[in-house]
């Protein structure tokens, strides 16, 4: 894949929908594309956070550890983003991330990372967006689960 | 030798008048010459040959003289540099506190460089000068009385006033060695303080001090050359005035028929000859007196008081001293400068094999005890007793072999990492060199000279290690010895970084090169497995890399010098050629121009400070404006009609893509064809000359201008794939590990040369070098002075215990800086105002509640 390639996907992709595509091509420029095999680890719950990530092809998985199982949270495709809860609150990662499904994604590092937002506040409300709904998703689990109980 | 030539000298004064008087006018031709019958022309002939002839034994008597007194002169300066520098080596520390760096140097290279000519000239030129002058003179008494007696009428009156004015030049040259002196210390300080001098924005008050005393040397030197140039025309007056008796009296006589026309011309000839002589004899006057003014003060400088023996750093101990044993000092003073005390009444013991511990705030004196103990400073009054010997009448031998020492300013020199540790154990020169390219008669020459010069007979090219005290019995144990000795100072993951990232000489070091090819092989089979395979993208002398930069792709190897460097490959003739046979050229000026316009997109917009332009920009901030200015050229004219120079700017650009970080699709497959065409052009046409310019990479060949990472991983991590570096990182240790490299990687990483004062090392790993330095020789007493004061914490509390370990049985001395690190040690001994307050266990002192311990433990 090319940058202006790489370009246009983000372009697609509702966070990065109002930025210039010269901007976002400068932001793929800057980042590095890694591709990942299957079941590999992009981070590990409890590390140290550096670099959020967008998904440009494949599947991240999210999951945390619940004793000694790994309990399934989320399967997040093409066009989502994983990574940013450790940079925006700087706590360590939340939850562990694997790929699957041949996963490729830009890896935006932590400075790159505010200076997007600070320059582009569409992109903050957007994710203001997605992460509201996170939450929303979140309670409801919690309250399923209370349910059940 | 010089005495032998007067004779000469005075024949082929004589011959003119012979030759005029007798060979031109034809008067008293001798019938026949030595048996043999000639007339005039062939007379004037034969004379006129010995003339030549005593022209050449004349001057080879003046070759012959001055080239014997070069030599002595240089053999001179030789010496004499030798001597102040051995002194400079014996000098009392505090000295340098007087003496800076640049005025030492000033004085052993510049100021005595004339002393070292005139030295050579001292006896030789006045006896060779003041000879001529009176061989000439007898031979002017001898044509005529008056006439010599005119000749030197002046002399005396020369001879008054000289001296006279010369006395003021004196004082302004010593002057002028004072000036340049301060000159010089500035010079020296201010390349010491540069750091402080940017960070306070110094320059100019800098430049101010400079001005000031270039001002002040230029004053002097004006007023010495008016005064020189004074005493020279006073000079030349004179010698002017003389001829003026020769032609008045001369001629008189001359025409009253008491003096042939010969003897005139002759004596008008000589005359010539003589202003030369006295000319230098009164420059020899000269010289002499500047001379002495610069020995006097170089001299002054050189004798300080207290300065070592010459026997204490020379004289050599029996084989088996040992300063193992009890400690003692008594009563130990040091005066400051100003004769106020620093240090008063200080005592302390310890038992043979103690280890203790010296805290207490840093104006206490411990560091002082620390340097009085270890001998570098010499008390004011008491004495220190170690095994009992008194530590001040023992050689420097004893204290810098028995005794360890490391202060807090660690100092390395510009050497290996290894020479630097192994300088511990270098005293003397122990075995002879050996090697194959030892010329001995140059050996022999050279040891000659020194001899002759009064220098060091010690040989550098011998083996000056001290095996005996390292402990070790063959060069595979100094080996083990400086692996363990790496790791108790915690250097060993340090040494084995700069190994991975050194280079070998194949040639030198074949089986070490060999084993390296054998992992590059181990790695490549572990790559095998799939899960990272695709982590490294291997070099391939038949496939594109697209992890290497297109450079790399085309030279395929690793420049050697600077013709094939990144920066200047676009320019190279050769490559240039190559490009053109393989259509490569305009090509490269295309994508060139479409690498320039994806730049000018992406980065002109940015403010021109911005971080991304040193890290990901292909073209510096300041050309972006330049760039776009070639593009719309290139749009309104096209490539082709574009100027040469213009078309270099694009086509310098595709150099540097790595097309698989770069992502910017330009690198198409016809153009990677084509790539690894003049891949091939390149290797098989290379011009001889430029064959040492460039490290092919081949699979079967070690290569000598990569690294030794380089040379196992043969190849490119992939930049594309997660965690790739780890994985290679991890996967290069793995294969380090199975084949055993692991210390002789260490090893490539000792012969690390450390740069000037280590400056290519980190403060702490200096700090090691110089505890591994101390350590290597295994002393009898080793002390400590704020010795890992550059360290972590972390690596602190290491180092610290190996130590302790290391030097189990024997003395340890160490000042720490904080009172913390004191549990482990035998005795804790707190220093407080110049003397011992407290000494006792740690827990002891810890335990009464008002110890000084206590109160310095609450403040950290």
């Amino acid at each position: 894949m090319t940058l202006n390639k790489e370009a246009e996907l983000l372009k697609d992709l509702p966070l990065f929908s109002k930025v210039d595509l010269a901007k976002l091509k400068l932001l793929a420029f800057t980042s590095e594309r890694l591709t990942y095999d299957d079941n590999q680890i992009i981070f590990n719950e409890g590390d140290e956070g550096d670099a959020a990530y967008i998904i440009l092809s494949g599947t991240a998985v999210v999951s945390i550890a619940q004793g000694s199982k790994e309990l399934e949270l989320d399967r997040i495709n093409k066009g989502g983003f994983v990574g940013d809860i450790s940079l925006l609150c700087d706590v360590p990662r939340t939850a562990t991330i694997t790929a699957q499904n041949s996963l490729t994604a830009l890896q935006i590092k932590k400075d790159t990372f505010f200076n997007l937002i600070a320059e582009f506040p569409e992109i903050a409300i957007e994710m203001m967006r997605v992460l509201a709904s996170r939450l929303d998703n979140t309670s409801k689990q919690l309250r399923d689960a209370n349910s059940k109980t | 030798m010089t005495a032998l030539s007067f004779p000469f000298l005075y024949f082929s004064l004589d011959l003119p008048k012979i030759i005029i008087n007798k060979a031109i006018s034809g008067k008293d031709i001798p019938s026949d010459f030595f048996g043999v019958s000639i007339d005039q022309v062939e007379y004037l002939l034969i004379l006129s040959l010995a003339f030549l002839m005593l022209v050449c034994i004349n001057g080879g008597f003046k070759f012959y003289v001055n080239v014997f007194r070069g030599q002595l002169g240089e053999r001179m300066l030789r010496r004499l540099r030798f001597d102040l520098l051995s002194r400079v080596l014996r000098f009392p520390l505090p000295q340098f506190r007087r003496v800076s760096q640049g005025e030492v140097i000033q004085m052993v290279t510049a100021e005595v460089e004339p002393l070292g000519g005139f030295v050579g000239d001292s006896i030789a030129l006045p006896a060779f000068q003041g000879g001529t002058l009176i061989t000439i003179l007898i031979f002017m008494f001898v044509q005529d009385w008056m006439l010599g007696l005119a000749a030197i009428a002046l002399y005396p009156i020369q001879g008054y006033i000289i001296p006279k004015l010369q006395w003021h030049v004196n004082q302004l040259g010593k002057a002028r060695v004072r000036n340049v002196r301060r000159l010089s210390e500035k010079i020296g300080e201010s390349v010491s303080g540069i750091e402080e001098l940017h960070a306070n924005d110094g320059a100019r008050r800098v430049l101010a001090i400079f001005t000031e005393r270039l001002g002040t040397i230029y004053d002097i030197r004006y007023e010495i050359f008016q005064r020189k140039f004074f005493i020279k025309f006073v000079n030349n007056f004179i010698a002017q005035l003389t001829p003026f008796f020769f032609y008045s009296i001369g001629g008189y006589l001359v025409i009253k028929g008491d003096l042939t026309f010969g003897a005139l011309v002759a004596i008008l000839a000589a005359y010539k000859d003589l202003s030369a002589p006295w000319k230098e004899l009164l420059t020899y006057y000269q010289r002499l007196a500047d001379s002495k003014i610069k020995y006097d003060q170089v001299i002054e400088q050189f004798d300080p008081p207290g300065i070592l023996p010459e026997d204490a750093q020379h004289a050599e101990l029996e084989a088996d001293f040992s300063l193992a044993g009890p400690i003692s000092a008594n009563n130990l003073s040091v005066l400051d400068d100003e004769g106020q005390p620093i240090i008063e009444s200080l005592s302390f013991q310890s038992e043979k094999s103690e280890q203790v511990a010296v805290v207490g705030p840093s104006s206490g004196g411990k560091d002082l005890a620390a340097i009085l103990m270890a001998r570098l400073l010499i008390p004011d009054g008491g004495q220190i007793k170690v095994a009992d010997k008194l530590t001040l009448d023992l050689p420097e031998a004893a204290t810098g072999r028995r005794m360890g020492y490391v202060g807090p300013a660690a100092f390395v020199f510009n050497t290996s990492l290894r020479e630097n540790i192994l300088l511990g154990a270098m005293h003397q020169p122990l075995k002879e060199a050996t090697g194959e390219i030892i010329d001995l008669d140059e050996k022999k020459r050279n040891l000659r000279n020194a001899e002759l010069s009064g220098n060091s007979l010690d040989d550098l090219q011998a083996d000056w290690v001290d095996y005996k005290a390292i402990g070790a019995n063959s060069e595979t144990e100094l080996r083990e010895k400086l692996l363990a000795l790496l790791k108790t100072v915690d250097l060993d993951g340090d040494t084995y970084d700069l190994g991975l990232r050194g280079t070998i000489d194949p040639d030198q070091n074949n089986v070490l090169a060999d084993r390296i090819l054998a992992a590059r092989k181990a790695l490549q089979n572990r790559l095998k497995q799939p899960e990272i395979s695709n982590s490294i993208e291997l070099f391939d002398s038949e496939k594109f890399n697209s992890n290497a930069s297109v450079a790399e792709n085309l030279l395929f190897g690793t420049p050697v010098g600077d013709d094939f460097i990144l920066e200047n490959i676009a320019e190279n003739q050769y490559v240039r050629e190559i490009l053109r046979e393989t259509g490569l050229e305009e090509e490269f000026v295309r994508v060139g121009r479409d690498v320039a316009s994806t730049m000018v997109e992406l980065f002109a917009d940015l403010p021109a400070d911005h971080e991304y332009f040193s890290q990901y920009s292909f073209i510096a901030t300041d050309d972006i404006p330049e760039f776009q200015i070639l593009l719309g050229r290139a749009d309104r004219l096209g490539l082709e009609a574009m100027e040469e120079e213009d078309r270099n700017r694009f086509l310098a650009l595709p150099f540097k893509l790595i097309p698989a970080r770069h992502r910017l699709d330009l690198i198409t497959e016809p153009i990677i064809d084509r790539i690894l065409e003049a891949r091939r052009k390149f290797a098989e046409k290379i011009p001889d000359d430029l064959r040492g310019a460039i490290e092919f990479f081949s699979e079967e060949k070690y290569n000598k201008s990569a690294t030794l990472q380089d040379n196992i991983l043969f190849g490119k991590v992939a930049s594309d794939k997660a965690n790739a570096s780890e994985q290679v990182g991890a996967l290069i240790a793995e294969v380090i590990e199975s084949e055993n490299l692991r210390s002789i990687i260490v090893e490539v990483g000792l012969d690390f040369q450390v740069g000037l004062s280590g400056s290519k090392l980190s403060p702490a790993q200096r700090q090691k070098i110089c505890l591994a330095r101390a350590l290597v020789r295994c002393p009898d007493i080793l002390i400590l002075n704020e010795a890992t004061s550059a360290l972590d914490s972390g690596s602190q509390t290491k180092v610290m215990s190996n130590i302790m370990a290391a030097t189990k049985g024997r003395n340890l001395l160490w000042v720490l800086q904080r009172v913390a690190l004191a549990v482990p040690f035998d005795r804790v001994m707190v220093m407080s105002g110049g003397r011992v307050v407290e000494t006792g266990g740690f827990e002891e002192l810890k335990g009464k509640a008002d110890s000084v311990l206590n109160n310095l433990l609450r403040a950290e």
